[in-house]
């Protein structure tokens, strides 16, 4: 779809619903949507999430407030490290954490939005990373089959937006925010600043319109 | 040993990176090793967050929050740098378009397996791109001590800890020697400082043989 002006955060996280999975940029809290997640905190009641993240935020800080709120049940992440409390809460069995490479974590989400059912990865076969997954001997290589995710909502954060949507990244606050963009039914952009139509670069926009949905301001 | 062996080690690792290489540093040790490079030795730092041309740490002016290396420390980016998402970072390392990964390990088997991301009894929640990089590059070069502060050796005949990937390892160094990974085997290829055969031999639990260069 196509932003049609800009929302507010509260307004825009009404759409995740309990149960859902949302995605959510940043590369730990560096490019994350700390608007949309505060407003996810604070104005929504939706729990029993599964959070789709490189990193389930740090103690108290972005999605580590929601797992405060004990509204997460699963996590999706390469690095549940950088937050001891995430550690903690799948250590005790309080949610579930699906562990992934790195690089499988932001392919599967990039062949969930792409309309890819599934990916044959040398990386992680013959670990604990590969414990039930199907293994393939490809050109003499053990291979894992990875499967793609996708989410229900994925919250982005990106600099700059235009009024349509689209989205300009700076620096390494790109990261998983232009793959996770794709792979939602709901795509939700928070930007650190609006533009009229046509002043974005157009060889410079990394995330079409066609993705987002709703855009928010940073506040 | 008087000098500092992470710095012994950086140095010597230093020496295996060639000009015009594109390099992914991993954290510790091989953080080192650009203090190490001579000027001529002109290479390219990849960081998987989504950064080619990673530049010297920043003065506090220029601190930048957008701008971080994988340890989500601040960086600098140079003249020729470019930004990717984090699918086309890992396509990179991958598809073998990274010329060379230098990580640190916790233990290196005797056939090239590496055990760098999981302690047993501790969590096993934090991964990160070490699996991707050990299997995507074109080079995997080991900067480690041989032991362990316990003293266990880390170069072993068998990973006992959680491996990252299997036979993916090409140079090991540490304080004391260099290795190289030979058709699957372990050959010591140099000794360090005043370390002798029978000084690495005690610290080595993995079966080698010795081919010392010049």
């Amino acid at each position: 779809m196509t932003a049609t002006g800009v929302i507010t955060a509260e307004e825009a996280v009404s759409h995740v619903k309990t149960g859902d999975t949302v995605m959510v940029g940043g590369f730990g809290l560096v490019g994350a949507p700390l608007t949309l997640i505060d407003a996810l905190a604070d104005h929504s009641d939706a729990t029993d999430l599964t959070v789709v993240s490189n990193n389930i935020g740090e103690p108290g800080k972005g999605l580590g407030k929601l797992l405060r709120q004990g509204r997460i049940r699963r996590g999706i992440s390469s690095f549940f490290t950088s937050n001891p409390e995430a550690v903690a809460a799948v250590t005790a069995g309080e949610i579930e954490g699906t562990l992934l490479p790195q690089g499988t974590f932001a392919e599967a989400i990039r062949a969930g939005g792409a309309g890819i059912a599934g990916f044959f990865t040398p990386v992680g076969a013959g670990t604990l990373l590969a414990e039930g997954k199907e293994e393939r001997l490809i050109a003499g290589v053990p291979h894992i089959l990875e499967q793609p995710i996708r989410a229900d909502v994925a919250l982005v954060y990106a600099a700059r937006a235009d009024e349509l949507g689209n989205l300009w990244y700076r620096h390494t606050a790109r990261n998983f925010n232009p793959l996770m963009a794709t792979a939602a039914m709901i795509t939700i952009a928070e930007a650190g600043e609006v533009v009229p139509v046509g002043e974005l670069e157009p060889e410079s926009i990394a995330t079409p319109h066609l993705y987002v949905d709703y855009l928010v301001l940073s506040a | 040993m008087s000098a500092d062996p992470k710095a012994v080690i950086a140095a010597r690792a230093a020496q295996e990176l060639r000009p015009g290489e594109v390099v992914n540093l991993g954290i510790g040790i091989p953080n080192l090793i650009p203090g190490h490079l001579g000027a001529d030795t002109e290479i390219y730092l990849h960081t998987e967050n989504g950064l080619l041309g990673v530049g010297p740490r920043p003065g506090e002016e220029e601190l930048d929050p957008d701008l971080v290396d994988a340890a989500k420390r601040p960086i600098t980016a140079l003249p020729g740098a470019s930004y990717f998402d984090s699918a086309s970072s890992f396509a990179m390392i991958r598809g073998g378009h990274v010329d060379v990964a230098v990580l640190g390990a916790l233990q290196v088997g005797e056939r090239g397996d590496i055990a760098n991301w999981a302690i047993p009894g501790k969590d096993v929640l934090g991964v990160g791109g070490a699996m991707d990089l050990v299997v995507g590059a074109r080079r995997v070069l080991v900067t480690m001590t041989s032991t362990t502060p316990a003293g266990d050796a880390k170069l072993v005949r068998e990973c006992t800890f959680p491996l990252t990937a299997r036979g993916a390892v090409d140079v090991v160094v540490t304080e004391q020697a260099v290795f190289r990974i030979r058709e699957g085997a372990l050959v010591l290829t140099e000794l360090l400082g005043e370390a002798t055969v029978e000084d690495v031999s005690r610290v080595t639990e993995a079966r080698f043989t010795i081919e010392l260069e010049d």
